[in-house]
C-alpha cells in the first residue's frame, strides 16, 4: 500500500507545505484593478468546504449533529455559488479591454 | 468508488483551483480561471456524492440536496441582484457563512467523534472554530460598516485595547480547556469569545483599512478549511483551503502596499488605535462653494479636464451621469479623462467597475501613474465624491493615518472642483487642506443631482 510509504501525516503535512508555496507563487505579481475580483474567487474556492459539510452531514448521529451540518451545507454553498456568480458578474465589467479594441463597439 | 480514484478526481479539482487563481492574476484569463474555479468546486462536490458513503446514497441525502438548493436559491439572486456599489459587502458576508460553514463542520467532527478524536484533530478543530468564528463574526461587522448599517469610523472605546486582549486570552484560554479536557461546553464558550473577539478585531478598524481586512478574513476563512480538512482527512480541503489562504495573505499585502499602509498596523490596528482628536472637528476656515452655473462655466472653457471619480459617486450611483457630462463636455471639444486612483472607493478596482458599467470608453480611464504628470496641463479637475486620494496630507502630514499613500496630485491642476455632500472629512476621517487652497471650488450636494445639475447648466451655456 502507498500509505506505508509515506505516513499519512507526513502526506498531509508535505500536501500543505507545497500548497502554501503553489499560492503564495501563483498571486505574486497581480494589478491593482484585479485585486477585488482574485480576492472575490479566491473566496469562492474556500466554499467548497461545501464537500466537508456533506460528508459530515453523511456521518451525522444525532439530530443537533444533523441540524449542525445542514446548516454548514448551507452557508457553504452560498459562499461557493455566490462567490463564483459575483465574480464573474465583476469579470464581465471589464471586457472591452484597451487591447480588444475591435470590441467596442459590440459593447452595446 | 474507490479511494484512489476519489483522491485523483479530488487532485484535478485541486488543479483547477491553481488554474483559477492563476487566471485570476491576469485581465486577458481572470474570467476564463473564475470559470475553471467553479468547474473544480462542481466536480469536488458531486463526487462527494458517490465516494463519502461507500458508494451507496448518502444518509441524509434528501436533506442535503435540500440544504444545497436552499443556498443555491439564496446565493445566486444575492450575487446577481447585487449593484455593483455593493459587490464588496456581499464578497465579505460570503466570506464570512464560509468561515461559518467551516467552524461548523469542525464542530459536527468533534462532536461525532467524541472522546475518540486525537489530541492533533482536536488541535486542529479548535483551530478551525477559533479562526471561521473570527472569520465569521469579523465579515459580519464589514459587512454592516461598508453597508453603512454602522459607522464606518474606527470604533474606538475606552479600555479598548485592554478589554481585546483579554478577549484574546480568553479564546485562547478556552481552547487550551478543550483540547485538554475535551467536552462541548468548552467548545461551546471557546466558539463564543472567538466570535466576540472577531467583532472586536474589526470594529477598531475604519476607513481605507476595510478593504484590507476582508483579504485578510478570507486568507483566515482559507486556513480553517485547510484545518477543517486536516480533521475529515480529505487532501482537496487541505490543498484548496491551504492555497486560499497563502494566496490571500500575498493579496492581502499587495492591497496594504497599493494603500501605503503597513499590514502589520493594519492588523495590530485594534491595539494600537487611539482616538485622533482632529477627526469629525469641521474647520472653520472660509472655503469657496459654487453654484452648479459656476462649475459649468468653469467646465466649458476649459481644454482638458480630468475627472476623479470616488466613493461619493458609487453611493450617488452617478456613473451614468458623470459619463453623460464627460461625453457633453468632448462635444464641446473638451479633452476628458478620468484619473483612477488605484483604491478609490472601497475596493481596489472599484472605480473601474463602476464606470465600465457606465460604459465609459476604457481609453478615458487613465491610471494613477500616468495621469499624475499631466496634471500641471490640466485646467479643471472635477473632483466626484473622492477625498483622502487627492488628499495632499497624504504627503505633508507625517503621522496622519493616510501619510505615505500614493495620492492623485490634483493640486497641481489650475482649478480644482469638488462634489460633496458636505464638508465632512472622507472615510480615513482627516481633515483635506486642498479645499481651503483658493483654486479649489465646492458644489455641495448628493453627486448625482450635483452632475445633473450641471449637466443642464452646460447645455444651456
Amino acid at each position: 500500500m502507498a500509505s506505508e510509504l509515506m505516513s499519512n501525516e507526513i502526506a498531509l503535512l508535505a500536501i500543505f507545505l507545497l500548497s502554501v508555496f503553489v499560492g503564495f507563487e501563483v498571486v505574486s505579481k497581480v494589478s491593482t484593478t484585479l485585486h477585488t475580483p482574485l480576492m472575490s474567487g479566491a473566496n469562492a474556492i474556500h466554499g467548497v468546504i461545501l464537500v466537508g459539510a456533506i460528508v459530515v452531514a453523511d456521518h451525522a448521529n444525532t439530530n443537533l449533529e444533523l441540524g449542525l451540518a445542514l446548516a454548514a451545507v448551507i452557508l457553504a454553498t452560498i459562499n461557493m455559488v455566490g462567490g463564483f456568480v459575483v465574480t464573474d458578474r465583476m469579470l464581465q465589467m471589464f471586457k472591452g479591454k484597451p487591447k480588444v479594441k475591435k470590441d467596442a463597439g459590440d459593447n452595446k | 468508488m474507490s479511494r484512489n480514484l476519489y483522491d485523483l478526481i479530488g487532485l484535478a479539482a485541486g488543479i483547477c483551483f491553481i488554474l483559477a487563481l492563476k487566471g485570476l492574476s491576469s485581465p486577458k484569463s481572470a474570467r476564463r480561471g473564475n470559470l475553471i474555479g467553479a468547474l473544480g468546486a462542481t466536480i469536488a462536490t458531486i463526487i462527494v456524492f458517490f465516494y463519502a458513503n461507500d458508494g451507496k446514497a448518502l444518509n441524509n441525502q434528501t436533506l442535503i440536496l435540500a440544504a444545497i438548493a436552499f443556498g443555491v436559491l439564496v446565493g445566486v439572486p444575492a450575487a446577481r441582484k447585487v449593484q455593483m456599489t455593493q459587490m464588496p459587502q456581499l464578497v465579505a458576508l460570503f466570506n464570512g457563512v464560509g468561515g461559518g460553514a467551516a467552524a461548523l463542520v469542525a464542530i459536527v467532527e468533534y462532536l461525532k467523534l467524541g472522546d475518540g478524536a486525537t489530541t492533533a484533530e482536536v488541535v486542529a478543530t479548535v483551530f478551525t472554530v477559533i479562526v471561521g468564528c473570527v472569520s465569521f463574526s469579523g465579515s459580519i461587522i464589514t459587512f454592516m460598516k461598508l453597508q453603512e448599517l454602522m459607522t464606518t469610523r474606527p470604533v474606538i472605546f475606552p479600555f479598548g485595547r485592554q478589554v481585546i486582549a483579554l478577549t484574546l486570552v480568553g479564546v485562547l484560554a478556552s481552547g487550551g480547556w478543550v483540547i485538554s479536557s475535551g467536552g462541548s461546553t468548552p467548545l461551546l464558550v471557546n466558539g463564543l469569545l472567538s466570535l466576540l473577539f472577531g467583532v472586536l478585531f474589526v470594529l477598531p478598524v475604519g476607513g481605507a483599512d476595510v478593504p484590507i481586512v476582508i483579504s485578510l478574513l478570507n486568507a483566515f476563512t482559507g486556513l480553517t478549511v485547510a484545518a477543517s480538512g486536516y480533521v475529515l482527512q480529505t487532501t482537496l480541503l487541505i490543498v484548496a483551503g491551504t492555497l486560499v489562504g497563502a494566496s490571500g495573505t500575498i493579496l492581502t499585502r499587495l492591497m496594504a502596499e497599493a494603500m501605503g499602509r503597513s499590514l502589520f498596523g493594519t492588523l495590530f490596528g485594534a491595539f494600537t488605535a487611539k482616538a485622533q482628536a482632529s477627526t469629525g472637528a469641521v474647520d472653520a476656515r472660509p472655503v469657496k462653494s459654487g453654484s452648479a452655473d459656476d462649475v459649468a462655466i468653469l467646465l466649458n472653457y476649459a481644454q482638458r479636464v480630468v475627472i476623479v471619480p470616488g466613493f461619493g459617486l458609487a453611493v450617488a450611483q452617478a456613473q451614468h451621469t458623470v459619463r453623460e457630462l464627460a461625453d457633453l463636455l468632448a462635444s464641446k471639444g473638451v479633452e476628458v479623462a478620468y484619473g483612477i486612483h488605484p483604491v478609490a472607493g472601497r475596493m481596489p478596482g472599484h472605480m473601474n467597475v463602476l464606470l465600465a458599467e457606465a460604459n465609459v470608453p476604457y481609453e478615458q480611464l487613465v491610471e494613477m501613474e500616468e495621469i499624475n504628470p499631466t496634471f500641471p496641463q490640466t485646467d479643471v479637475v472635477l473632483v466626484v465624491g473622492a477625498n483622502d486620494v487627492v488628499n495632499p496630507a497624504a504627503k505633508t502630514t507625517p503621522g496622519c493615518p493616510i501619510y505615505g499613500m500614493p495620492i492623485l496630485d490634483v493640486a497641481q491642476a489650475a482649478n480644482v472642483i469638488f462634489l460633496k455632500r458636505s464638508m465632512r472629512p472622507g472615510f480615513a476621517g482627516i481633515e483635506n487642506e486642498l479645499l481651503y487652497e483658493a483654486k479649489t471650488t465646492l458644489l455641495f450636494g448628493d453627486a448625482k443631482d450635483s452632475l445633473t445639475k450641471v449637466v443642464s447648466a452646460l447645455k444651456a451655456l
